[in-house]
């Protein structure tokens, strides 16, 4: 991106540095959708992966409604079918994952010296098939007969033989989604590599970009696995073949195993990266140098390869040897002991640290309490054969909320408060942002707590109706869902200000700890960063 | 480094439709899917060991939308090891066009399935009917002598697939030439 005769230091650069460039930029909406600059790619991220978890979170709110009371009230159970389906796809595949992606776009470059992503131009069409995805997935709800109703892990046969004609677009939209996901991480991937600045060794990487590069080969690995499954059930229901068919020599199992095989490294990817946000946050406002750096990315490391050898601990239930089950039970429970390593090096950071509790490190904080209870659910869901009785309950799902929207959702919210003043210049409304967090802590355990104990008692997921026993605990659940989604509005109020540029302007360091190199650019960060390479020492 | 990337994208694509072969492989190998082979065994200078019995049960059912009656003349049978038994099937086809039946196997517990062999089966391959037509349908095995000590019981059961969709031309032609 520079230019040889470009010698602006970064002291020099302000909003209008593009100028000094032998183009302009341009405006309008061509602005956005011809760009090829990572922080304009990673704005557009973050605000379609908001717009997604809106979405998503519109359709839990169906769900919860008709689960507030036992009986069917308000829709149908195939549309309800439907709505647990697209639910868990937006989430997955359109609201964490590309969020994950737009703070990589952002942060990456900027934390290792570099002036861009290393392939600009794939950069914009990763982001720009994206929405076309959602919108043949979303559009499939609205055709005769409705969207896909299989759950977002689409077994066979209810996908190929049970299904409806709406099937081959979800599996196009799977695709485009794979597409993109791989095209972020390879950019990730070489960028990294290729693009850090002088003096920036292996072990002097900050651990974002390190939990970025690991997720970043996790995805190339699993992605394309994935995109065979849908492929498969593709040709299995329109073409004839019979990979998941037992009338023709296939079986059904053999499916499960394919998409576990994606989908256990799948939810690393979706909280590596969070893992890495908050050995950002944590030491920033404890103002300490983070306990166990190197263990910390040895940790990620060990996480990433255990993760392909324990899918089938989503499958005990199948009829599995003995033998196997107890391998994926054990290679499961040592999964713990690297996150165990990070939970007390979080620990370790903070003591005897000075803290101090601002919007980022409360949701750092809450992240770390509630990721690790719905760690430890996992840890019980990982006994074989206590998950004879947990499995397909809502025991299930309230372990895999508490790790994904206590988890990963809520870091993705520490780390937009975190660098959200770096990429303004402005401070964002600490009062409404206070009030974002409180309203959602408290909410978000009134939803998924009382998930364990319904769970425990024999409540099945995905099913519209329940018994009466269950009445008093979803009440309170589906009370605790509403808030929790109208707490969001919160966070929607706080975006929209921030993004008008209200608020105090910050220094270029804006938390008194933080330590990197995206804090010693001024704020808000100018369109063009390094384009002379920063020597780390 | 982007050409290595896509090549590590394709490979892994690879692996993923490679993951059905090495999947059937491994299942063969270790017998843990309670599939049997699917192909005609060879009875010849089996020992037959007296000393044991073991106890075959057989349970058929039909997959959804089959609309066949699919019965197992023999429910039960004890045999000895390496005794060479036959026995037979009752399947008549009560719909109004002629259809093709698919019965496929699966042997529990699983490990069992490595010591059935099958010397003739209905299910090797695909069964016509008329419409309104009766058959008996034979199946041959032994058990393996090998069959271990602590199996002395175990289940066949067949599930019979409508696979008149997928059948190929002929036998369609010869079906309704019958």
């Amino acid at each position: 991106m520079s230019t040889a005769t470009d010698t602006a230091n970064e002291d020099l650069q302000h909003d209008h540095h593009d100028d000094h460039h032998a183009h302009h930029a341009p405006s309008g909406i061509t602005r956005w959708l011809f760009t090829t600059n990572h922080k304009d790619i990673g704005t557009l991220y973050l605000w379609f992966a908001f717009i997604m978890f809106l979405i998503g979170g519109a359709m839990a709110m169906v769900i919860r409604a008709e689960l507030f009371q036992p009986g069917l009230q308000i829709v149908d159970p195939n549309f309800f079918n439907q709505m647990t389906t697209v639910h868990g796809l937006i989430m997955v595949f359109g609201a964490v994952m590309p969020a994950f992606t737009g703070l990589a776009n952002w942060l990456v470059p900027m934390m290792i010296g570099a002036p861009d992503m290393a392939l600009p131009r794939m950069n914009n069409w990763s982001f720009w098939i994206l929405p076309f995805a959602f919108l043949i997935l979303i559009g499939s709800l609205f055709l005769p007969g409705g969207g896909p109703n299989f759950g977002w892990t689409f077994y066979a046969p209810l996908s190929t033989t049970y299904s409806n004609d709406s099937t081959a677009l979800f599996v196009f939209s799977v695709h485009i989604m794979g597409i993109s996901s791989i095209m972020g991480a390879i950019n990730v991937i070489v960028t990294i590599f290729n693009m850090r600045a002088p003096g920036m060794t292996w072990m002097k990487m900050p651990l974002f970009v390190w939990t970025w590069l690991i997720t970043a080969f996790l995805l190339i690995a699993v992605m394309p696995v994935l995109a065979g499954a849908v492929t498969m059930v593709l040709t299995d229901k329109f073409f004839g073949t019979s990979f998941f068919d037992a009338a023709g020599g296939g079986d059904p199992v053999l499916f499960q195993h394919i998409f576990w095989f994606f989908g256990h490294p799948e939810v690393y990817i979706m909280i590596l990266p969070a893992f890495g946000i908050i050995s950002h946050i944590i030491p920033t406002f404890s103002r300490k140098k983070l306990f166990g750096y190197a263990s910390m990315v040895y940790a990620t490391a060990s996480i990433a390869l255990l993760s392909f050898i324990v899918w089938a601990h989503h499958m005990f239930t199948t009829g599995m040897p003995v033998g196997a089950e107890l391998f994926f039970m054990f290679a499961t429970m040592l999964i713990s002991v690297p996150t165990g390593v990070k939970v007390f090096n979080w620990v370790a950071t903070m003591w005897r640290g000075s803290m101090t509790f601002e919007v980022p490190m409360l949701f750092a904080l809450a992240f770390i309490i509630l990721f690790t209870i719905g760690g430890f659910s996992g840890l019980m869901l990982a006994i074989t054969p206590v998950d004879f009785q947990y499995h397909d309950t809502y025991f299930v799902v309230a372990h895999f909320h508490y790790v994904l929207v206590t988890g990963a959702i809520f870091s993705i919210m520490a780390a937009v408060y975190y660098w959200l003043p770096k990429w303004t210049g402005k401070m964002f409304d600490v009062t409404l942002a206070k009030w974002h967090f409180w309203c959602s802590l408290i909410s978000v355990n009134l939803l998924f707590f009382p998930m364990h104990f319904v769970g425990l008692a024999g409540m099945p997921r995905r099913i519209p109706d329940y018994s009466l026993q269950f009445a008093d605990f979803n009440k309170w659940i589906s009370i605790g869902g509403f808030a929790f989604g109208l707490s969001q509005l919160i966070f929607l109020a706080v975006l929209i200000k921030a993004s008008r540029k209200q608020g105090e302007p910050v220094d270029d360091r804006v938390w008194e700890g933080a330590e990197g190199l995206e804090w010693e650019i001024p704020s808000p960060a100018p369109y063009h960063t390094f384009d002379t390479p920063p020597v780390v020492k | 480094m982007v050409i290595k990337l896509v090549t590590i994208v394709v490979g892994m694509f690879g692996f993923g439709f490679a993951l059905v072969p090495l999947y059937d492989v491994f299942c063969e190998i270790t017998g843990i899917n309670g599939k049997t082979d699917n192909t005609a065994a060879v009875y010849e200078s089996v020992i037959v060991d007296d000393s044991r019995t073991v106890t075959v049960e057989f349970l058929t059912r039909t997959h959804t939308g089959m609309p066949w009656k699919f019965e197992a003349q023999t429910q039960r049978i004890e045999v000895h090891p390496g005794e060479l038994n036959t026995v037979e099937f009752y399947v008549r086809n009560p719909a109004s066009r002629p259809i093709i039946g698919q019965a496929i196997p699966s042997v529990s517990p699983g490990t069992a399935a490595l010591y059935l062999n099958k010397t003739e089966c209905f299910c090797f391959n695909h069964q016509p009917l008329q419409a309104g037509e009766e058959a008996l349908m034979p199946m041959q095995f032994y058990v393996d002598p090998q069959l271990p000590e602590d199996i002395s019981f175990f289940t066949v059961q067949y599930t019979l697939f409508d696979v008149t969709a997928n059948a190929t031309e002929t036998e369609k032609i010869a079906m309704t030439q019958r």
